[in-house]
């Protein structure tokens, strides 16, 4: 137990600061814009300062939930305010409390209108994501995951390209669509186990009738967030309209909560389902991470080729998750983690072109070697993080899916290999055509090579992806007790059920 | 024994109160000198404050009057929890929809010191209806409030379209009300009585020779008679007319406190005297209540016009609620009123937005001259931005608490499908909430409205704004008063 209430601090601190902006930015419109940039990188920058301490403090040999709080809030259902964090959402929480001031600071220029309502929901945006990775409670969980509708809708709809409209609605109400039917099966959840409580959800063992429909209204939801073949289609326009802030919370941390769902709720409360459906989630994800892929080497426009990859990736998380296999899991995790700062750092470096030259087209670049070789260097390595290369933080995810899903079937990890291979064959791809061959554009003649504020973006980042490459450790000792304990959870409850992994398969 | 006793007549202090008050208001609006325009303007503003002033007094000595059921006057009147919450939230709405009709009414040439009269006279015909007990005094609350009703659609007499609103509503209403009464002598045909107390004990004594067709014919008919008030599918048709048709505060009026009224008279109807035939009313009220929602979703997608456009809104609305009286459990009822109290507060905001649209000084209801209000009128912009996304249910708003009330209660007595069309449904409604949304910040700024400052539209659109925010925040005091008054509703 703690005394300072951490996780809500770290919550709502994003939400005070957006409220001191609402009410305290004045003046002229240069002054507004300035103070609210200001107001916004300081309090995430607190938020993070914040944050630290649960790095440091957390304890690596407990499966328990930590930094514990609970108030009552609807006591009549049993509804309470209940927050905690264990070696699973630790790491999420310190990826947004990371990126969200990145995100600020690459928007200091980008964005000139409205810059007051863009901090305000970017704030709030942080305060939600925080949230929903800390909450212990059904509903709590449910109203921070779709919480984060609200200011994602805003910051597409306002600052996002021509079709952003299109984009806003599609990214709305298709999430809004599978959410709701989580809603209707957790009120379900309720009244079977009597308590909203996840921790205790958790050794409720539901029917195995039930199951099977609670688990398909949470894929319903989680399918969409991740997002898995063939709901996939709304990430690739919200990624392309959005400002470059928006497609890097989008791929950064956004498509993480449908992961991290399936970790959180599919796998230790409904493992019969689990078991009765994995070969479909195998399915899905090997044909999101080929066809994906595929689709992603005819893509001619950067951001969308990005989200492509993306959901390439994530194929490979849903697949690592319902192996069940430490490695499975760890890897996915890791593999959530890495496409976070890789993904992340990719979006942001279209970003840097994409402020100097307002083209997203990749056939209107071309040669930029020559008048940036800080900017192709960096996006080299961000390249080959997000292809997997060894040393880099993709590698490790990637070769723990891999390692999972060969003891489930060798023919699953030679079909998910493949994407590895065709991951390699569009970057590599990209890279070739964007920053290699002639300068002949008579645009890019002039362009210039990053600037103090761009390295201080990218330079976390950079250091972030090193270090998950050549020391994993320090990331995957948080998750080990947490991954065991879930793995233990789901046999328990086959067991009891008279089923065992081994049999499921 | 002596010769008469005196009633207890304590219970009914607030209507006796407000009954008072209106004859004295009504002398004193007539009396007034009334020679030129700006006489007219002052006692209409005098009365109208008064009227504000006799709401709130009511409104606290129900407050304080507030204790254990009681029935008074050979069974017609009752008052118990479920009666104050309820009253309370009507006493409020109309308050609240005086002050904000106003400046609308000066502006307009309508300022005549009869509107907040026949508010009043609206008023306490929701109250009869709350607080009845019997279908005779259940019909004397309906009618006197649906009169007033009637003549205040058609105030702006010299625009067509308004007495176009009242001539429809007269019409339709009346032919509910014919259903209503008929449903009624039905239910006394095969009951004999009309006090709920016996009506119930009857078909709990009939009910052991098997279901009795006719008074479940009666149940039907009164269900559409209140269907109708509730404007519920498909007795809504009414409802867009007359919501665009009527003068904007009175539309703010009808789309608030009649809705609360006519709702707490069904629940009060459905569980009171029928509350042993749980079983043959459900069936009518989960198609009703799917109706009403999926009619509200679809057919508001196409609506430009903002009033029209919150008429559907209102269907669907009411679709929600139902659920919970589907329900047919306490939590459903409580449900119910938290719902009540979050749509009553949404809906003042709401059209407090809509009376602070004029362009060069006329009242325009287009969705579309909504266009970028998010750059010229930063504050009324959030405030719309939240209420639509709290109407769409999207959380942490109020309107998602409200519909989560509302299903998990459904969800308890096993109404699978009624809870998933429900949810489904809200997706689809989202899309014109959301369209609201879109308008004022994505599209570029065409005309501009006016920059008005009312200080009452002001004052409500900060406080609903705010409460819509903070409920999910501190839930606890609107969950216990309606939990409270469920219960008793249940313990008559």
């Amino acid at each position: 137990m703690n005394e300072i209430p951490l996780l809500s601090l770290l919550t709502f601190l994003p939400l005070i600061g957006a409220g001191m902006i609402l009410f305290l930015a004045r003046g002229s419109e240069v002054d507004i814009a300035r103070n609210s940039r200001w107001g916004a990188i300081w309090t995430s920058g607190v938020t993070f300062v914040v944050s630290i301490p649960l790095w440091f403090k957390f304890d690596q040999t407990s499966a328990k939930f930590q930094f514990v709080e609970k108030l009552e809030w609807m006591p009549q259902f049993g509804i309470s305010y209940h927050m905690g964090v264990d070696g699973i959402s630790l790491l999420f929480v310190m990826l947004t409390t990371l990126l969200t001031p990145i995100c600020i600071l690459a928007s200091w220029d980008s964005i000139k209108d409205r810059v007051k309502e863009f901090m305000i929901s970017f704030l709030i945006l942080e305060t939600f994501m925080i949230g929903m990775f800390c909450a212990l409670d059904l509903f709590v969980f449910y109203i921070f995951f779709e919480a984060v509708l609200i200011p994602m809708f805003i910051i597409i709809g306002i600052w996002g390209g021509p079709r952003r409209v299109y984009a806003a609605f599609k990214l709305f109400l298709y999430t809004l669509l599978g959410s709701v039917l989580m809603l209707v099966a957790m009120m379900a959840m309720y009244f079977d186990a009597g308590t909203t409580d996840m921790v205790q959800l958790m050794d409720h063992s539901f029917p195995v009738s039930m199951q099977p429909w609670l688990w398909l209204a949470f894929f319903a939801s989680f399918a969409v967030k991740v997002p898995m073949w063939p709901v996939h289609t709304w990430l690739p326009d919200a990624h392309v309209e959005a400002p470059t802030a928006g497609s890097v919370i989008l791929a950064g941390v956004l498509l993480k909560f449908g992961g991290y769902g399936f970790l959180r709720f599919s796998l230790p409360m409904f493992p019969d389902a689990t078991i009765q459906f994995a070969t479909l989630i195998f399915t899905l994800s090997i044909i999101a991470v080929i066809y994906t892929s595929l689709v992603a080497l005819a893509q001619t426009d950067m951001k969308k080729l990005i989200a492509y990859s993306s959901i390439a990736h994530m194929g490979f998380v849903t697949a690592g998750t319902f192996t069940l296999t430490t490695q499975g899991i760890e890897g996915a995790i890791y593999q959530m983690l890495s496409h976070g700062v890789v993904s992340a750092a990719l979006f942001l470096i279209v970003g840097v072109v994409y402020d100097r030259i307002h083209s997203r087209e990749i056939s209107d670049y071309g040669g930029l070697v020559y008048r940036m070789p800080a900017y192709s260097l960096v996006f080299m390595l961000f390249m080959l993080a997000s292809v997997g290369l060894p040393g880099t933080g993709g590698f490790v995810g990637e070769i723990l899916v891999l390692v999972g899903l060969f003891q489930v079937n060798p023919w699953l990890a030679a079909f998910a290999a493949t994407g590895v291979i065709l991951s390699a064959a569009y970057m590599l791809f990209l890279y070739r055509r964007i920053i290699f061959g002639q300068l002949t554009k008579e645009n890019l003649m002039k362009i210039k090579d990053l600037n103090a504020r761009e390295w201080a973006i990218f330079a976390p980042l950079i250091v972030l992806t090193l270090w998950m490459g050549i020391y994993p450790s320090s990331f995957l000792d948080f998750m080990h007790v947490s991954v065991d304990n879930l793995i233990n959870q789901v046999e328990t409850a086959l067991a009891a059920h008279g089923q065992s992994l081994l049999a499921g398969r | 024994m002596p010769m008469a006793q005196i009633p207890n007549w304590i219970p009914a202090t607030p209507e006796l109160f407000i009954t008072l008050m209106i004859m004295a208001l009504l002398m004193f609006g007539v009396f007034q000198k009334q020679s030129s325009a700006a006489d007219e303007i002052n006692t209409s503003r005098v009365v109208s404050y008064m009227s504000v002033a006799v709401l709130a007094l009511a409104l606290l000595i129900t407050v304080a009057f507030a204790g254990d059921r009681v029935v008074v006057f050979n069974n017609l009147f009752v008052t118990d929890s479920f009666a104050v919450f309820t009253k309370v939230l009507v006493l409020f709405a109309s308050a609240v929809t005086i002050l904000m009709a106003q400046g609308y009414l000066e502006r307009h040439k309508m300022a005549r010191f009869e509107y907040p009269i026949l508010i009043l006279f609206a008023t306490l015909g929701m109250m009869m209806m709350i607080s009845s007990n019997n279908l005779m005094s259940l019909y004397i609350g309906l009618e006197l409030q649906s009169l007033s009703l009637y003549v205040i659609a058609s105030f702006q007499s010299e625009d067509s379209r308004s007495a176009e609103a009242g001539l429809k509503y007269f019409v339709l209403g009346a032919l509910a009300s014919g259903m209503l009464l008929y449903g009624s002598s039905l239910v006394y045909g095969f009951t004999g009585s009309t006090d709920f107390f016996q009506i119930a004990a009857a078909i709990e004594l009939s009910s052991e020779h098997g279901l009795n067709i006719g008074i479940i014919f009666g149940i039907v008919f009164i269900l559409a008679g209140l269907a109708f008030k509730i404007s519920a599918v498909p007795f809504h048709m009414w409802t867009p007319d007359v919501y665009e048709g009527s003068p904007t505060p009175v539309t703010a009026f009808f789309a608030v406190a009649p809705k609360i009224a006519a709702l707490a008279l069904f629940m009060r109807v459905m569980v009171g005297p029928f509350g042993g035939l749980v079983a043959e009313w459900q069936q009518i009220v989960i198609f009703i209540s799917i109706a009403s929602m999926l009619l509200g979703a679809f057919a508001a997608l196409n609506q430009t016009n903002f009033k029209r456009l919150m008429a559907y809104s209102s269907i669907g609305h009411v679709g929600y609620a139902l659920i919970g009286i589907a329900a047919g459990s306490e939590a459903g009822i409580q449900g119910v009123l938290i719902y009540l109290v979050i749509y009553l507060v949404m809906n003042l905001g709401t059209f407090a937005c809509i009376l602070s649209m004029r362009r060069g000084n006329q009242m325009v209801e287009g969705i579309h001259d909504l266009a970028g209000l998010g750059k010229t009128h930063k504050p009324l912009a959030l405030a719309l931005t939240i209420f639509m996304f709290s109407m769409a249910g999207i959380p942490p708003l109020a309107g998602f608490i409200g519909k989560l009330y509302i299903f998990l209660p459904a969800i308890d007595s096993g109404l699978y499908t009624l809870a998933v069309i429900g949810v489904l449904a809200s997706v689809v409604s989202a899309v014109y909430y959301l369209r609201i949304v879109k308008i004022m910040y994505f599209d570029d700024v065409t005309e501009t409205l006016d920059q008005t400052s009312e200080k009452t539209i002001s004052w409500v659109l900060a406080l609903s704004s705010i409460f819509i925010v903070a409920l999910t925040f501190y839930p606890a005091p609107v969950m216990t008063n309606a939990a409270k008054a469920a219960s008793s509703l249940f313990a008559g």
